[in-house]
């Protein structure tokens, strides 16, 4: 606690977190563009499980990802509950599918700490560190990674 | 973007636009259509151009332009006859610019020497009679400023002070130019005492409201440049009399009465009123429709542009979803609703085509980039070329023309070496040694029809067989009908190697052409006749926004079908249905059998209807697979919808051309029918592979 007094203000980051089979994950408020409710999607084919289809969102035509799914943690059964959240990343705008998005938090640079080297985990690939806060520990994802690997041919055509 | 970086790129735009004017001026001058006015054009382009340049400090472009602009000054003056030899020159000149502009925008050099030398050649052979015929040139002729550009400009012998007489005729006035805009101009160079010669001017009753009466002398003191004088009254050259000359430093100042111009001077009564009248006149020429007419243009960012289209998209579903909420809640009231909407959906409709028809441009654009390739072509090959441009005020979005202009030079590279054969041959072959290549646009029945046509050979098929059997792009045995043969060029991997030149055959082939048109939501067709030459054509939709379709349903899921390549739909007996192969189903239609595809397998959707014959068969025309029948649930209504791409935030997936909102505000996917087919083929290909295979 006393490290977030102490800190000035300009490497604090300020995180969405969002639960997902019981893990709390982090995404940068600053590339989430709105959260709503859970749609049903029009689905895509020849796509990943992880992709759930595209919703309209007031005109545009966006993508949703299962987040668990696209993390390894096995698919949502999505309900009216559910959220999804729209993410500005790059050039692309996508919508994550999560349980539920839980709190916002300020976390400063000093705080997170980088993924452990031993811990090969499939989601490594779009995670920035891991913040801990008060014993609590949420996994900080890329937004950035997670949106641009949507682009990429790599993987995805496993299910065409 | 930084403002400097904004005006160069406004700078880069009105380049484009100034070179297609130079462009088109010099070929109605090669045509032998050379009046003032299209001379004029082509000056004035080359000057502006120039004038742009050197504010971003464009050296070599300067210097280029201004020997050019040279050049173009004694064809003006009518010192240079605009012959052929002197216009192939100014064609050149006109490349030679085209070139320093795009070396200027994205960085480059340019090897101008020879055409450089040339120019001046032309103008070094006319400078003696320009100078015999200075002498009955009056003060109004443009030739003396030009020569003065080329040097080190300023005459020696001023001392800055320089007596001017200005005399404008009406037709200033009708232009809408002003004196005292001028005089005040000059103000900025120096010191200025100007005097009205109101000695002209008639009494009341004889006063013509448009004619011109007044003039000033001018005394401009301390202007060292004669230049900067010419450029205060370039715009006015041909409307007034003009007299500069230096005063020599002892001579008494003149005009006793003087008014002196400051920039708070208000107009004099008189002026002001003989200035009002042609004002008048000049709108009534306009409205009665004069052929100088300028149609009135505004340039607007294309981003705002594209955000009216999506916004009037957005309105045309929401209407639309209007419309079917009405429908399925109608009751006593819902009749004068229905109306209504109906209403409402007549003035969308045209609303919607009235902002696609801003970003529609004509497709001359495109069209007049070609005579240049054309010469250079002909030049290289030694083939001589005529080219005809046909329909090129035809309009189409502003997307498709830019992505026309790669397909269009490769197919008339394309026809021009392969098509078109040497002189001599056509000569043996009883034509006229001058090939005639024919680029043509029109509106057909919705869509934009674009050709290249060409009067040499045709395609030659058995060779281009012979390549493709070689390159094992099909089997020697395989039996093709000459429309099959046609469509082997536009196979990638396909290149008659025996005819590679530095022009084709540069490793990209014409799959590249087809694969440009095809994403446009295009079709190509080829007609070939041997000895008698080739056409091909492009069949593109008049804008990339909106679609006509078909919606479908299968299984649980809608789809959109573009209308353009529907033939027809049909409900299957299921005696017309037979299984072909291990997989594969044939449908007989009327006779004939085409392969059909069930959309639900093929995109692994379930729940849909599994017996064919249950559901709706939709006959299409897929590019380069021929007919084939689309097995659907069933068909549930026809409209046109808004194209949403999502490419941008996903990536492409075979077999869907983009999605679009429905009426109940679902996304729908379109689908791409010739992809579904190519992976349709695929897989199948895949699977025989296998089975022979094992």
């Amino acid at each position: 606690m006393d490290a977030t007094v102490n800190q000035t203000g300009q490497d604090r980051r300020q995180y969405i977190t969002f639960l997902a089979t019981g893990q709390e994950f982090g995404a940068d408020i600053m590339m989430i563009r709105e959260i709503r409710g859970w749609t049903e999607t029009t689905a895509l084919p020849h796509v990943p499980a992880y992709v759930r289809g595209v919703i309209n969102l007031r005109g545009m035509v966006l993508p949703v990802i299962d987040l668990k799914a696209r993390l390894g943690l096995g698919m949502t059964a999505a309900t009216a509950k559910h959220v999804i959240i729209v993410v500005n990343a790059g050039d692309r705008t996508v919508g994550l599918l999560v349980d539920a998005v839980s709190d916002i938090l300020t976390v400063s640079t000093s705080e997170i700490q980088a993924v452990p080297d031993m811990v090969h985990e499939n989601q490594n690939e779009y995670v920035d560190g891991i913040a801990v806060l008060d014993g609590r520990m949420v996994t900080l994802l890329s937004m950035t990674k997670l949106a641009a690997s949507l682009g990429a041919d790599k993987g995805l055509d496993q299910a065409a | 973007m930084d403002p400097m970086e904004s005006i160069k790129q406004t700078y880069f735009q009105e380049c484009d636009e100034l070179l297609l004017a130079m462009e088109e001026g010099l070929i109605a001058m090669e045509n032998g259509e050379a009046d003032s006015e299209a001379i004029n054009a082509v000056f004035r382009a080359v000057h502006s151009i120039k004038g742009g340049g050197g504010a971003f400090g464009f050296e070599t472009l300067v210097s280029f332009a201004h020997v050019f602009e040279t050049v173009l000054d004694h064809v003006r003056s009518g010192t240079l006859a605009p012959e052929a030899d002197v216009v192939k020159v100014l064609l050149r000149a006109g490349d030679t610019l085209a070139d320093h502009v795009a070396a200027a925008r994205s960085g480059g050099f340019v090897a101008d020497d020879e055409v450089k030398s040339e120019l001046s050649a032309l103008s070094n052979a006319e400078a003696e009679d320009l100078s015999a015929s200075s002498a009955d040139i009056d003060g109004l002729n443009f030739a003396p400023v030009m020569i003065d550009l080329d040097g080190s400009a300023t005459p020696p012998q001023t001392n800055g002070n320089w007596r001017i007489r200005f005399v404008p005729k009406a037709g200033l006035y009708a232009k809408a130019n002003e004196p005292f805009l001028l005089v005040r101009e000059l103000t900025r160079l120096g010191t200025v005492e100007a005097t009205p010669d109101t000695s002209r001017v008639p009494s009341l009753a004889a006063l013509d409201p448009d004619e011109s009466y007044l003039s000033w002398n001018i005394t401009l003191k301390g202007c060292e440049d004669r230049q900067k004088i010419d450029d205060v009254f370039e715009f006015v050259t041909g409307d007034c009399e003009l007299d500069i000359e230096a005063i020599a430093a002892a001579e008494p100042d003149p005009a006793p009465a003087v008014v002196t111009i400051a920039d708070d001077v208000v107009l004099p009564a008189e002026m002001g009123s003989v200035e009002a009248a042609p004002t008048e006149k000049r709108s009534v020429a306009a409205s009665g429709g004069a052929e100088t007419q300028v149609r009135q243009t505004i340039r607007v960012d294309l981003d705002k542009v594209d955000r009216l289209v999506n916004l009037v998209g957005e309105l045309v579903i929401t209407q639309a979803m209007l419309s079917q909420r009405v429908t399925d809640y109608s009751s006593q009231q819902g009749a004068a609703v229905t109306a209504g909407l109906n209403e409402l959906e007549h003035l969308l409709r045209e609303l919607q085509e009235a902002v696609m028809a801003i970003r529609t441009q004509p497709v001359k654009s495109v069209f007049q980039r070609m005579p240049r390739l054309v010469r250079e072509l002909a030049a290289q090959t030694n083939k001589q070329v005529h080219l005809v441009l046909e329909g090129e005020a035809t309009e189409v979005d502003k997307t498709v023309i830019e992505r026309l202009g790669e397909p269009l030079t490769h197919m008339i590279r394309n026809a021009i070496d392969h098509g078109l054969e040497m002189p001599d041959e056509r000569v043996a072959a009883g034509k006229p040694p001058e090939g005639t290549v024919i680029l043509s646009a029109e509106h057909r029945s919705g869509r934009i029809v674009i050709e290249v046509s060409d009067d040499g050979r045709g395609i030659d098929r058995d060779r281009v067989k012979q390549k493709a059997v070689e390159k094992g792009l099909i089997s020697a045995n395989e039996n093709l009908s000459e429309e099959e043969i046609d469509n082997l060029i536009f196979m990638p991997g396909f290149s008659t190697a025996g005819q590679i030149s530095n022009i084709s055959g540069r490793g990209v082939g014409l799959d590249v052409v087809r694969r440009n048109i095809v994403e446009l939501g295009g079709r190509i067709g080829i007609g070939s006749t041997a000895g008698k030459g080739s056409r091909f054509s492009f069949t593109l939709p008049l804008t990339l926004a909106v679609l006509d379709g078909m919606i479908v349903a299968v299984g649980d899921q809608t789809f959109v079908l573009p209308l353009s390549h529907i033939i027809e739909s049909l409900l299957p007996k299921a005696s017309d249905i037979r299984s072909f192969g291990a997989k594969g189903t044939l449908l007989n239609v009327r006779g004939g059998y085409v392969p059909m595809i069930s959309v639900a397998e093929l995109l692994g959707i379930e729940g849909g209807v599994t017996d064919p014959a249950a559901g709706v068969v939709i006959l299409v025309e897929s590019e380069g697979a021929g007919r084939m029948a689309l097995a659907v649930d069933n068909i549930v209504g026809q409209r046109q919808v808004v194209i949403k791409s999502f490419e941008s935030n996903f990536r492409h997936i075979e077999g869907i051309a983009a999605a679009t909102i429905l009426g109940d505000g679902r996304v729908a996917l379109i689908l791409d029918i010739d992809g579904l087919v190519s992976r349709c083929r695929d897989g199948r290909r895949h699977e025989m592979q296998q089975a022979v295979g094992a």
